[in-house]
């Protein structure tokens, strides 16, 4: 699908739609979104820059394998899991929230960081699967 | 910190299996880390079983939630029993895995789905809440379908199709459940789930929610008549994985029904007739399956099915000394299933074939070798004082006094038959002439490979030999610790409380 349209807009697009993924991740809290859909539209980005580009341009602009998210994700949420157990003796996933709300971003909590977490994890999963198949096929 | 001590081997495991995700490539490295991290689990499951055995039972409301809103974790004794035992069992394969599964098969992440694997069951053991308890059944088979397909052999895809289309089966059957439990009482954890089963007034329905757990859980821990993807698939994967899978994954199958019968489901003289009608069959099919098989780990599986029955059987009687037995087998049986299916890969390293017709000669040929796998055979057998005789002392005292006579003649009969198919085996592939078995060019048999691999097969089959020794020695203390947790569960009032009178911590 080499298409010079497509490969315009997917240069466009592929800034749009990370925003916007961050924008649905921080949403998530209160109002439907969260790390999961925002991992998703963060890898479905990426897959459509991959369909106008070809997987090598791709793959050259994350640098990276995005397997190696996973863990970096699984970490994270790990951390904001654990933070309550080692600060304050709360048990494992208490909720932890700085007084004050940030500008732009809204509160900032414990629950936040595990959320971003998932969005790694949903990000590396989903690219992890489909750069695979489409090397394969 | 003590206060959540009933976590840290949980959370050690989820530690352990995101390590090891960093080290993706790196085998050897993994290699070390799953032993160590293996090595730690222990000494914690160690220490969080000497404090519920000093303090009694404990809780962690997970995010500060109050029962019965949040999730609780919750470890009585039979829990801390069960984790140790995973811990024991999870060291034990961690070794064996790093001696004899060959590095194409670890480069596809086997030791940290064989970490999650281990969180799974950790997580299952621990939780109070029934649908947390779904997520940890569904985390164990995500990871047993990866470590059953790792390496993609056909037999092994053949066997994987099985297991997991039940498995999943079994998961749904669950999940239905579940969803009608919620309806009926609008509550997920247990303890609270407990009262409230208690006062709804339609029997029926609770009945036939209760067959539906009966069902799913049956499918996963292969009761009769849902067994039939056991025998078909564990003897395709490396042992290592088998080892795991007969030690650990139709247990936490039995560990379930235990919980939910005994907690959720109780005085129900109709469902206690069902399992004692499906335990008596179990014993008797996987006696006879096991009987008329030839491939070693074939026969294993076939008695994995045959023994479930005995732990079922205890809890269909529901009594206490019922119950001390159920719990005391299934304390045996994973140390002995999991060391059994280890052997098996040991026997398959040094003659290459796992068919009892071709294999031969070996006490003639590797005496302390068989003298060393007498142990766990025999145990299973239950030969006294080996560790498998005194569980069935307190199941057939429970059927004489509960009158059922047919359980003491199902008993009687699966250890015969037990007894007969390791004899047949102990003459086949001990005593029999060794025979010729054509050389396999590419295989890696125990002679060629280094001392360092041969130690890391032993060492964990003396380990868990030297455990089932202890069970069979110290049968006194093993009586004492199952004698404390039937009567926990028979009076699960304590249970109860412990969730829902803790108070929020500050």
């Amino acid at each position: 699908m080499k298409t010079l349209i497509l490969r315009t807009a997917s240069n466009y697009l592929l800034p749009l739609l990370l925003v916007f993924s961050v924008f649905i991740l921080l949403r998530g809290h209160y109002l439907p979104g969260g790390g999961f859909v925002g991992g998703l539209i963060a890898a479905i980005a990426f897959v459509l820059h991959a369909f106008a580009n070809g997987l090598d341009n791709t793959k050259g602009l994350l640098r990276f394998h995005p397997g190696f998210l996973m863990p970096v994700g699984l970490g994270l949420a790990f951390i904001s899991g654990l933070a309550p157990v080692i600060g304050l003796d709360d048990p494992f996933m208490t909720g932890l929230w700085f007084p004050e709300p940030f500008p732009v971003i809204g509160s900032v909590g414990s629950a936040l960081f595990f959320d971003i977490g998932v969005y790694l994890v949903v990000i590396g999963v989903t690219l992890t699967i489909i750069f695979t198949i489409s090397e394969s096929a | 910190m003590t206060q959540q001590l009933i976590l840290y081997p949980l959370l050690l495991q989820m530690l352990l299996a995101i390590i090891l995700m960093f080290f993706w490539r790196k085998i050897n490295a993994q290699r070390v880390i799953s032993m160590l991290g293996s090595l730690v689990h222990l000494a914690v499951s160690i220490g969080v079983f000497a404090y519920i055995w000093n303090n009694g039972t404990q809780t962690v409301q997970a995010g500060n939630w109050e029962a019965p809103f949040g999730i609780t974790f919750i470890a009585d004794t039979f829990a801390a029993t069960m984790v140790l035992l995973t811990s024991i069992a999870g060291l034990a394969v961690s070794i064996f895995s790093s001696g004899s599964v060959i590095g194409d098969r670890l480069r596809f992440g086997y030791f940290p789905i064989f970490h999650f694997l281990l969180l799974g069951l950790t997580g299952a053991f621990l939780t109070g809440d029934i649908f947390n308890l779904y997520v940890w059944f569904e985390i164990i088979i995500i990871s047993s379908f990866v470590l059953i397909t790792i390496g993609g052999e056909k037999a092994q895809l053949e066997g994987a199709v099985k297991y997991f289309t039940l498995n999943f089966l079994a998961s749904m059957i669950f999940l239905t459940a579940i969803a009608v439990l919620y309806g009926l009482t609008g509550s997920l954890n247990m303890a609270d789930l407990a009262n409230k089963v208690a006062a709804v007034e339609n029997r029926a329905l609770v009945e036939i929610t209760a067959i539906l757990f009966l069902i799913g859980f049956g499918i996963k821990s292969a009761l009769f008549p849902l067994y039939f993807w056991l025998p078909a698939s564990y003897h395709t994967p490396p042992s290592a994985v088998s080892a795991i899978f007969g030690g650990l994954l139709t247990k936490v199958g039995v560990y379930a029904l235990v919980r939910v019968f005994t907690l959720i489901f109780v005085d129900d003289v109709f469902l206690d007739q069902i399992l004692l009608v499906l335990a008596i069959f179990t014993l008797f099919s996987g006696a006879l399956g096991a009987l008329v098989q030839n491939n070693i780990r074939k026969v294993f599986s076939y008695l994995i099915i045959c023994h479930i029955g005995y732990m079922i059987i205890g809890l269909g009687m529901f009594t206490e000394v019922a119950i001390a037995g159920t719990i005391f087998y299934l304390v045996h049986d994973i140390v002995v299933k999991t060391n059994l299916f280890m052997i098996s890969g040991l026997i398959y390293r040094i003659k290459g074939s796992n068919s009892m017709r071709a294999l031969g000669g070996f006490y003639a040929n590797y005496p302390k070798l068989s003298l060393l796998m007498f142990i766990p055979l025999f145990s299973l057998v239950g030969i006294p004082p080996l560790s498998g005789f005194w569980p069935k002392i307190s199941l057939i005292t429970a059927s004489f006094e509960s009158g059922s006579y047919w359980s003491l003649a199902a008993i009687i009969f699966a250890s015969f038959i037990t007894l007969v198919v390791i004899a047949k085996l102990w003459a086949e592939v001990f005593w029999k002439d060794a025979t010729e078995i054509p050389e396999r060019p590419k295989f890696r048999y125990y002679h060629k490979i280094r001392n360092i691999k041969k130690v890391q097969i032993i060492v964990p089959i003396v380990f868990l030999s030297l455990v089932s020794l202890y069970i069979g020695f110290g049968a006194e203390h093993i009586q004492t610790l199952s004698a404390r947790i039937a009567s926990e569960l028979i009076d699960n009032q304590q249970y109860i409380d412990a969730v829902l009178n803790t108070q929020k911590s500050e």
